[in-house]
This record gives structure tokens, sequence and C-alpha cells, in this order.
């Protein structure tokens, strides 16, 4: 009988020690984290600033982004159309389509999937680039030149990501209502003024405000997730490889919680 | 070491851990302006975290470390950038950054620390790269397109690029051929005597030990175990340093703590 007791005992002692090291894990981890971002926006804000770095990662994030952000822009707005044609034109409510096309667009399908193609290319990009440093002594390095590796190499990425998500989004939002619109207008035959005015008529500034609030929102994410989890990377090939991944499904989690709570904010 | 000489660098007590693992265990050592100090010992002994402690990469549990009679430890930001500027680094494998040519790592100290001027740092950066040995072509290369031999030479310019007070070497030679090897620790000693600087070393290997070093110390599961002239090491009395410098399996270090 006692036996028995001291083993229910012991089994439940394991569950509660089990929780007990998670919840710590947790706690550890979060404070890790919150601790690099205060960091990291402290020396966003005070100087020194490296303008050269900055340039670059402008130019890195912003310019070489184009090409993966326009694509997915541009294919979104066009399959968009030709989906929302097949849904509504069983209710006879095709006229909706240029409506449905430009809000979704501009509210959620740019900035989300510009935010999604930029962590992919950037967040990992980051992550391997600083991952690396780190293995290497690199950032070690910098510290004994007197330069502060969070103004050198957190600062400049989270600036330039977190202005040129905005600016890559109302790019991706104008090719993907061209998106919707070349379809609309070349394959299923709508007339092309009424398409625009429908357009016109339907979008607001708001609707584009918050897909860039949205944008600024996810770039700061982004720059954020490769930074920590580069900075942080375990040694060797395989502690770079894992810097990466965990940089790209943390920043795609982040940005995809982000976007609900922003969206409650925008539109509640 | 003479009781007059004035102490550069001086660590008291310094302890560090990882977890439940005690690297140091209180370290006290000394070393005087302008020498050169070597500290020997196995693998794991905690040489590399006893150089990044007095480099301020790593912040001692508990303990002591002056430079120039001033404590470092616990130092904020700025006062530690400004600390940083007395000190020269030479890492094991270079550290050299990737996306810069060899002028602009070498000059890095003196553009991006202290602000100085492309031109000028340039200038600087090509009288460091024949100081070392390389020729002038080699400042627009970038470090992937340099050998072993020649990244390490590099690094030991940008070491000394900014005419640091304390240069800190750690494995200087790992990697190396041993007549590569020898250039390096004669490029050392050459460029540490020039500049009047106090250096600290890690090393393993003894031959570079002995060409680099004034005095020598041997750590061992954190703690120096001997310290003395480099021209004593050979009769030490110490069973520890005898062990390491003749490469014996049999003695006090074991192959557990090595």
């Amino acid at each position: 009988m006692n036996e028995q007791t001291n083993s229910i005992l012991n089994t439940r002692f394991n569950v509660f020690l089990a929780i007990g090291h998670g919840l710590l894990v947790f706690f550890e981890r979060t404070g890790r984290l919150v601790k690099f971002i205060a960091r990291a926006l402290y020396h966003c804000f005070t100087p020194p600033w490296f303008p050269s770095q900055l340039l670059r990662q402008l130019i890195d994030i912003g310019y070489y982004s184009l090409p993966v952000v326009g694509m997915t822009a541009l294919f979104t707005g066009m399959v968009l159309a030709l989906q929302s044609y097949t849904g509504f034109a069983r209710f006879n409510a095709e006229s909706a389509i240029a409506g449905v096309v430009v809000l979704s667009v501009t509210r959620e399908l740019s900035p989300v999937l510009a935010g999604l193609m930029v962590a992919g290319r950037i967040g990992a990009s980051i992550a391997a680039e600083i991952g690396t440093m780190r293995v290497t002594e690199q950032i070690d390095a910098l510290t004994t030149l007197s330069v502060n590796p969070f103004k050198y190499l957190i600062a400049p990425r989270v600036i330039a990501a977190t202005l040129m998500l905005p600016f890559l989004v109302l790019i991706g939002d104008i090719i993907g209502v061209f998106g919707g619109y070349v379809v609309s207008i070349y394959n299923l035959g709508f007339n092309s003024s009424s398409y625009l005015s429908q357009t016109w008529d339907i979008v607001e500034t708001m609707d584009v405000v918050s897909g860039l609030y949205k944008a600024a929102a996810f770039g700061f994410i982004v720059a954020l997730m490769g930074c920590y989890h580069g900075f942080n990377s375990g040694r060797g090939a395989q502690g770079v490889g894992a810097a990466t991944t965990n940089a790209v499904v943390s920043s795609s989690i982040f940005i995809l919680i982000f976007n609900y709570i922003l969206t409650q904010v925008f539109f509640s | 070491m003479s009781e007059k000489a004035i102490e550069k660098l001086k660590f008291s007590g310094v302890k560090k851990s990882f977890g439940a693992k005690h690297v140091l265990n209180g370290i006290d050592l000394s070393v005087a302006e302008g020498k050169s100090l070597v500290i020997i010992g196995g693998s794991g002994t905690g040489k590399s975290v006893m150089l990044k402690c007095a480099l301020g990469i790593l912040r001692p549990d508990s303990g002591s470390i002056l430079v120039n009679g001033g404590e470092t430890v616990n130092l904020g930001h700025s006062e530690r950038d400004e600390m940083m500027r007395k000190f020269g680094m030479l890492f094991q494998g270079g550290a050299l950054f990737d996306s810069l040519n060899i002028w602009e790592n070498i000059a890095f100290g003196l553009v991006q620390g202290r602000k100085m001027n492309r031109k000028d740092a340039k200038e600087i950066a090509i009288e460091k790269i024949k100081a070392v040995g390389l020729k002038p072509e080699v400042a627009h290369l970038y470090p992937a397109e340099l050998s072993g031999g020649m990244q390490k030479r590099v690094g030991l310019a940008r070491a000394v690029a900014t005419s640091p007070e304390i240069i800190f070497f750690d494995e200087p030679t790992t990697g190396l051929d041993p007549i590569m090897a020898d250039v390096i620790n004669n490029l050392i000693v050459e460029q540490v005597k020039s500049l009047g600087a106090t250096a600290l070393s890690i090393t393993h290997d003894m031959a570079s030990a002995r060409k680099i070093a004034d005095f020598v110390a041997m750590i061992h599961e954190g703690r120096i175990v001997w310290h003395g002239p480099v021209g004593d090491l050979d009769h030490s009395g110490n069973a520890f340093v005898d062990q390491f410098i003749h490469g014996r399996a049999d003695g006090p270090i074991t192959r557990r703590t090595a």
C-alpha cells in the first residue's frame, strides 16, 4: 500500500517538476527576448549611428526584396479575382469583385504575404549572417575594436526593415490590385472604367494606411527575430542552421499573431 | 616579476561559472607594463574564458580585474568602450570581417571606433600590411582570398593598428605550419616591442610560448598553478608544468581534466 502511494506521489511530483521546469525555461527565454528588444530599441534611438550600414540594409531589404514581393502580390491579386468571380457568380455578385480585391489586398494579403516573404528572404539571411559572425568570433572582434555590435549590426537592420516594409507593401498593393484588374478585364470580360471606378469608390485611406502600419510592425518583427536568433546562435554549422530556421519560424508566427491583434485594433 | 614593476593588468580572485561548471576558480595573476605573459594549459582549463573576462566580453561572477590600476568589472557601456581603446586582440581564427576587404578590416577600429577619416586610416592600414610582411596589393582582397597564415598576419595588423597599450593573443599559431608559426611569433615580438605594449597570450604551442613570453603562467582547472620567468620553465619544479611542456600522458593532468 505504501509503495503504491509513494509511486503515485512520485508520478505527481514528476509532473509538477516538468511543468515547473517548462515554466522556468519559458520565463527565462521570454525575459531574454524582452531584454534583447529593449537593448535593440535603445540603440536604434541613440548615437552613434552607422549611416553606411543603414544604407546597405535599406538597399538589401528594400530594393532587393522588390521582385519577390512584386511577384507574390501580382499573382495573389490575379488568383483573388479569379476565385472571387467563381464564388460571386453563383449569387450574381460579380460587381463586388473589384472591392473584394482591393480591400483584401490592401488590408490583409499584401502586408501579410510581404511580411512572410521577407521573413523567408531577409529574416533567414540576417540570422545566418549574424550567426556566422557569432560563431567565427567576428562579434567579439567588433567589441574589441570599440564598436558596439548592437549599434553596428542590430540597429541598422531593425531600422531598415521597419522603414522598408511599408514601402514594399505600398508597391505590393499597387501590383496586387493591378493583377486583379488584368484578370478581370482580359480574362473575365469586365469593363475597364467601371472596374477602376468601383475600386476607387470602395477603397479608403484607412484601408491602405492600416496595411502600412502592419507592414512596419512586420518589418520590425522580421529583423528583430533574425538578429535575436543570429546573435544567440549555437556553435558550428548546426547552430547557425538552427538559428536560421528559428528566425523564419518565429517571425512567421509573430507576424500572424500581430496581424490578428492589429486588425482587431484597426477595424473592430 | 620585479616587485617594483608597474602592474598593467591584474586579476584577483576571478571566478566564472557556466551553470554548475566552474571554469575559473579564483585567478590571481598580474602582468607588468611592457612585458609579455603567456598562459599555457590544456583545453577546457579556462584560458579563453580568462581572456574574455579581461576583454569584458564575459563578466566574472566575482573577483577583480584591474587595468592601469582601475577596476574594469561592472563598467558601464561608455566606460567599457573607452577602456577597449587600450586593447588590441588577435583572435584564434582571425575573426576578420568577411564583407570588408583587407585594408577596411585593418582600419576598422580607426574608422568606426575612432572616427578617423578613411583616407588617413587607409594609409595606416597599408603601413601595417607592410609591417606584417604582406604586399600592399593584398589591401583590396577579401579575407576569403587569403591563406590561413596571411589571415593571421592581417589579424595581427588589425590588432596593432590602433596602437593599443595591451594586446591579447588567442592561440596565435594554431593551424599554422611550423615555419609560418615562427614567422607569426617573430612578428608578434617585433610589433609588441615596437609599440612598447603589454601582451597577454594563451597558447598550447610551447615553441610559441618560449618565443614570445617574458613570463609564463600555467592554468589548470581554473587556477594558476605556476607562474614565473620563461627561463625557469624547464626547471619549474612543478609537476603540472613538467607534464605539459613535455607532452606526457602520465602525470597529475589526466585526460578527464585536460
